[in-house]
Parts: C-alpha cells; structure tokens; sequence
C-alpha cells in the first residue's frame, strides 16, 4: 500500500520558503572527524522564527550538522569544517570571526541536561552574563527573571532560586538549561535531541516551550523521534548518510515525502 | 554424592572468608600497636608546657615543643604555597591536554619524582637555595617540601579534572564562554571539592618528611619567623630529642610523635569526610 | 518485525474493501434485478443484508481507527489507512443507494410499469463496469485507472437524464402514471448517487497513490 507515483519534482526548498525569511543557511557544508566525511554538501535554508526539525537514522550526521551550525564541531580533536554558513549576510566561518561570539548568537541545548553542577538556579541561568562580565546585579535580576518566564520555570523556582540547579527534576533541569541558553539572547537556538532523556509529560512541555520560543527565535532542533518532529516543527529536514535528501514543510514531508528513502524511514522500512 | 562435594565447597568458602578476615584484622593491628605504644609513652609528657614553651637548655627537665610545632605548620604553609598552585594549573593542563607530548613528559616526571628519596630532594633544595643564601632557612625547607607536594596534587588533580563530565564543559562553552574561562570558572570549580582532598592528603604526607628537612630548615631551639632564617621542625626536633642522652627528652620526643601523628590523622580524616561529603552531593 | 505485521494489517484491510465494493455491487445489481422482475420478496432481502453492509463499514473504521492509534503512520501508509476511512463511507452510502431502490421496488408491488426499462439497467451495467475498474485500480494502486473510471460518470448522468426526459413526457401525456413514474425517477436518482460515490472512491484512489487531492467529478 502507497507506493509514491510519478509526480512532478517540485523543488520542495524553494517552494516552502516563498513567503518565509531565512534565519540560518548554509552552502555545500562539508565535516569531517579525521578522515570520516560525515556531513556531505549540505545546502539549507532555515526559515527565521520557525522551527526547524532534522530527521534520520543514526549516524546520518544530524547532530554533527547542528554542531556545525554554532561552531561547535571544531572543537573535537581531528574535526574539520568546509563551506559557508550564513546569518544575517554573514558567513561565521569567515577567517577573522571569533567563534565565541558566533555560539552567543547560536545557543545550544543537549540531550541530557547539564546545569552547572556547583551553581545554584540563579547562578546557573545567569552564567552566560557573569562570565562575560556583566556586572550590573539588577539588569542581572532582570534578564534571570526573564529568562526562567521564556522557559516556563519561573514560578516553580522563584521561591528557591539559592538552591542548586541540580536539585531540579530532570524536566525542570532541561528548562533551566533552556533558561541558561536564552539569557544570553541568541538569535538561533539549537537543540539536540532535548527531549529524549525525559519522561511523555515533560516532552510534552519540552515541545510547547519550543513553540513559544519560535514567535521569537529561530529554532532548529534534531530528533529521533519522528512524531515529535511532525508534531512541533512546521519545517523539516531528512538527512541520510551524511546528505540532505529532502527538505521541505512538514506537512508535506510526512504526508507525501517525494524521494523514496524518505518515505521508507518514515514507515519504518529502516533506520 | 553432591551433598560431600556441597559441604566440602562450603567448608573452602568459609575458609577462605575466616582467613581474609584475620589478614585485614593483621593489618590493622600495627597500626593500633603504635598508636597505643606512642599514647602510653608520650601521653604522660604531653601538658600545658609542652605546647606553649620552646626547648630548655640541654639537660634541664621542662621546656616543650611550641616553635616546632609551629614551624611545622610554617613549613605546610611554604609548602602550599610552592607545590598547590603548580601541581593543580599542572594537573589542569595534563587533563584539559592530555595527549599533548608535554602531557606525557610531564606525567612521566611526576612518577619518577614520587620514587625519588626524600633527602635527595632536600639536597637539591640546599644546593638551589641554602647555598647562594649562605645559611639556612624555613623558606628552603618550605621549597622541598613543596616540590614533593607537586607530584601528588597534579596527579591527583588530573584524575579529578578528568572525572568532570564533558557536557558540563560543552554547556559553557555553547553559552560562548571562551575556552580558557571555561576550565578556570567552571571546570576547575566542579572539581575543587576533590582536588582540595588531593591537597589535603598531599599536605599530611609531607607534613611529617624529616629527611629533606636536615639541611634546609636546619631545626631552631628558638622561636623564628623568619622565612630567611632556620626554623625548628617537629620531626626535627623529635630526632634531635631521640638522639639525645636526656630521659626528659626520650619523653617530649614521644611527645612530639604522638602530636605529630595525631595532626596526619586529622588532616586524612578530615580530607575522607570531605571528599564522601563530596560523593553524596554527586 | 512490527513492519510485517502492519503489512499484514494494511493488505487485509485492502482486500476487505474490495470485499465491501462487491457486495455493495452486488446489491444494486439485485435490485435493479427486483426492479425488472418485480420480486417483491428479493426486495426485502436486500433491504434486510443492509445491516450486514453497514456493520462490515464500522469494522473498518474501527480497525483504521486502531491502526492510527498504534502504529503512528506516516506518508503513504497515513493516506492509505486514510483512504479506506473515507472509501468505506462511500461503498456503505452505495449500498444505501440500493437499498432505496429496494424500498421503491416494494413501493411499486405489482403495478405494472410505465416504460419498458431500457435505460435503467444501462445505468446499472456502466455502475458495474465502473466499480470493476474501481476496484481494479485500488487493488493495484493505478492513479490513472481510477481516473478514467470516475470519467464513466458522465455516461450515468447523461442516461440519468434521458431517463427523466422519457418519464416526464409521459407524466404530461398521462397524469394516472406519476406516482409510478415517480418511482421510476426515485430509482434513477439513486443510480447516479451511487455512481457518484464511486467518483469519490476514485478521488480516494488518487490521493492515495500521489498524494495530490483532486476533483474528478466534473
């Protein structure tokens, strides 16, 4: 049952981006661990203020991909980066571009959540301002407090904002961890899988957040879990074997992929 | 049939528990037997004296050991101050680095050094600073001590640094911390609980070294705080006393060993609490 | 492992579609039958296995139901449990169709009819022909079959018409007919409502097999 038909080959990126902005793009992207080509000419555009989900197999290089995307992956011993990849007419991989200052403007969120172990929930979010150095203790309150709202943390942790980050449940650290990466206001938010470590109910709220956010930033997030990527994203991305092979708005993908691989993932044929 | 071969493997099982038993109760029983030996023999001499007074002419009863106890705590101090700041950046580098050639020269010296015997290291102390100064001092001893502490505390440093999780170190630098900041603000801070055991443990073990000490630190019967200058030592002044033909300084030697093992074991101690402490906040 | 399952499921809820379109088939061609011998008794059989029709369309819907529950389906497995949803609302509303021209058989008894029927089982034998190919394309996913089945409405509609005109002359020459041609008319109406619910089968087929929505009713 349902095979794929001969169809006209719209070009699926261009359509799907007609009346959006690009937020992130990148141009024939190359990425290598020593000698592994693990991401092979990925070309993209990624809608700005959309969220964007990134989906395939194991070892197809999504989360390499996204490491590429806030220069993250060259900070592995043996890791090589090759192409362009653009923000506001900018390429990040320019030579003479601080790095550190591309990962302020692209946050990233990971798969297990990681707070800083001897900072309390104060310290924890506002992490990314004291160790840039910013002094001023209000506006630190201030962007704290804003921080923990965006992520929907606020009120659960308003009252024991002292106590350390790890005494928070594991959906709650996840949050925080969100809270972390926003008060440093990034214009692209990456996430990794953030999902995958926590209970249904806090996937479920994991995803609302991610909603939200998306009225305001760009958001990119890879997952396994292909439900989740119909459910939250309105753009999606199939990657295989280090390739893009479709791309396009989710709606489409899920109910009428145009290339065969990506139909099989989608029913399990693999992967 | 079975049952003999059951009871007869049980029989070996026991055995074996009972004899690994005795072999741990063996091990402790040296420990306890000086222990015991030092309490009986040096309790006596221990009062108020012998913790306010410097040592009294030879010969005459009285006197204590306060400038060595002192001087003891002196020389930690030099100690740390030499051996913690580079054994920690040093185990900070072989763990953030840790196939760098460096790393592996480095790691390979601290071995050899922890074998090197104490006294040579006090001898490179005095050829390096008692010389040029013409005399002795606490700061010599201070400096061979520190550089036995050094071995220790990066090793042990190392091991710490390396246990730190490697998302915590991605978190930071996702946030756009740059590198450098991220090991001296954030990895080195989740470490400090361990490697402050490190130090402590390191600090007990040359806290009680004589052998470097006899031609750096030289011993004083007076009271000195002068880093220039000699300066007495508990386990100088207990061999001093030993050698000595005096009875009343057999006992205040005694003495002197009971406080000097009674500050080792509270300092590991102390270093055990803190670091279980450590594990249950994990 | 779970993908042979699924598999398994998918093919047996093909083959039961086919299953109801026959019998949905087979209905409307028994009545027209009744219609033409005027067998009152058939009549009332037909009108009587329509439960069985209708309870064979809940046991799809309730299997459709639990496949999407459980299985999650995506791309063409999602319009395809989709598509049998929707078409086995269409045979169930065809077997209806028949049952209404059941209901009129009975309605008529014994009078005698106002016109030879000629036309009337034209419509029938295309209805038959179309439900063929219908069933053909769905079984072998043929995105084109099924279009050029739903094009055979058109020869339906234009019989349907020819028959109205041929009723409605002899109304006007005399009055006495109307309530029997009025019958005549119910059952033509219910041969190009089944028709046009095999157009929607079509329509089924089509986004089934491409994915593209379209209107093939024109």
């Amino acid at each position: 049952m349902g095979q794929v038909m001969e169809v006209p080959r719209v070009d699926r990126q261009a359509a799907a981006l007609i009346d959006h902005t690009t937020g992130i793009q990148t141009d024939d992207v190359h990425a290598w661990f020593d000698h592994l080509h693990a991401l092979r000419g990925i070309t993209i555009a990624i809608p700005e203020r959309k969220i964007t989900a990134i989906i395939g197999p194991s070892g197809c290089g999504k989360s390499t991909f996204l490491r590429c995307l806030n220069r993250m992956h060259e900070l592995v011993p043996g890791a090589r980066v090759r192409g362009k990849v653009v923000m506001d007419g900018q390429d990040i991989y320019r030579p003479g571009v601080d790095p550190v200052q591309v990962r302020r403007r692209v946050g990233m969120v990971f798969q297990k959540p990681n707070p800083f172990p001897t900072m309390s929930i104060y310290e924890n979010v506002a992490a990314g301002l004291t160790l840039a150095g910013e002094g001023d203790r209000r506006r630190r309150d201030e962007v704290v407090e804003q921080s923990l709202r965006a992520a929907a943390l606020w009120d659960e942790v308003k009252d024991r904002l002292r106590k350390p980050g790890t005494s928070l449940s594991g959906g709650q650290q996840q949050r925080l961890c969100i809270a972390r990466a926003l008060a440093v206001s990034p214009e692209v938010l990456l996430m990794d899988e953030p999902a995958s470590a926590l209970d249904p109910a806090s996937t479920l709220r994991i995803e609302e957040l991610a909603r939200d956010l998306a009225k305001d930033i760009t958001i990119v997030i890879v997952t396994h879990n292909m439900q989740q990527a119909a459910r939250v994203s309105d753009f999606t991305g199939f990657f295989l074997d280090g390739q893009l092979i479709e791309f396009g708005a989710t709606n489409d993908i899920f109910t009428r992929p145009q290339d065969r691989r990506t139909e099989d993932y989608l029913t399990g044929r693999f992967g | 049939m079975m049952d003999r071969r059951y009871w007869f493997r049980r029989g070996k099982d026991r055995g074996m528990a009972v004899l690994t038993f005795l072999c741990t109760i063996a091990v402790l029983i040296p420990l306890f037997l000086v222990l015991g030996f030092l309490v009986r023999t040096g309790a006596s001499a221990l009062n108020w004296d012998f913790f306010t007074k410097i040592p009294g002419a030879a010969g005459e009863p009285g006197g204590g050991m306060a400038n060595a106890i002192a001087g003891t705590l002196l020389l930690i101090g030099l100690a740390a101050l030499v051996g913690i700041p580079v054994g920690v950046l040093g185990g900070t580098f072989l763990a953030e680095y840790p196939h760098a050639r460096l790393s592996q020269l480095a790691r390979f010296t601290a071995d050899v050094m922890n074998g090197i015997p104490s006294i040579v290291i006090g001898l490179f102390a005095y050829v390096l600073i008692v010389l040029p100064m013409r005399h002795f001092s606490a700061l010599s001893g201070g400096v061979a001590l520190g550089v036995m502490l050094i071995p220790t505390v990066m090793r042990t440093t190392e091991e710490i640094i390396r246990l730190v999780p490697q998302s915590v170190r991605e978190a930071a630098l996702a946030l756009g911390i740059p590198t450098w900041k991220t090991t001296v603000r954030v990895v080195i801070p989740t470490a400090a609980a361990g490697i402050v055991t490190g130090i402590m443990v390191g600090l007990a073990r040359v806290a009680g070294e004589t052998a470097p000490l006899l031609f750096t630190a030289f011993g004083n019967r007076f009271w000195n705080w002068n880093i220039l200058k000699p300066v007495a030592a508990l386990p100088l002044q207990i061999f001093a006393y030993a050698i000595s033909p005096f009875d009343d300084w057999h006992r205040q030697a005694w003495a002197g060993a009971l406080v000097l093992v009674t500050i080792v074991l509270i300092v590991s101690v102390a270093a055990r609490v803190a670091s279980s402490r450590q594990a249950k906040l994990r | 492992m779970t993908r042979q399952a699924f598999e398994r499921d998918l093919q047996r809820l093909a083959d039961d579609v086919v299953q109801m379109g026959r019998r949905a088939g087979e209905a409307i061609h028994r009545a027209v039958e009744a219609l033409q011998t005027r067998d009152v008794v058939l009549a009332e059989r037909i009108i009587a296995e329509d439960d069985a029709i209708d309870a064979a369309h809940l046991d799809l819907e309730q299997r459709c139901l639990r496949l999407l529950a459980t299985q999650q389906p995506m791309a063409g497995d999602l319009r395809a449990i989709a598509s049998v949803f929707a078409i086995a609302i269409d045979l169930e509303r065809m077997a209806d169709h028949a049952e209404g021209i059941s209901r009129a058989v009975k309605r008529l008894g014994s009078a005698p009819l106002v016109k030879p029927l000629v036309d009337l089982p034209r419509m029938e034998a295309r209805i038959q022909e179309m439900l063929r190919e219908t069933l053909d394309a769905f079984r072998t996913h043929d995105a084109t079959r099924a279009a050029r089945a739903a094009a055979m409405d058109d020869v339906v509609d234009e019989l349907r018409n020819r028959v109205l005109r041929d009723l409605l002359d002899s109304m006007i020459q005399d009055p006495q007919t109307v309530p029997r041609a009025l019958e005549l008319l119910i059952v033509a109406r219910h041969l190009e409502r089944a028709a046009d619910h095999l157009t929607n089968v079509d329509e089924r087929i089509v986004y089934m097999v491409t994915g593209e929505m379209r209107e093939l009713n024109v």
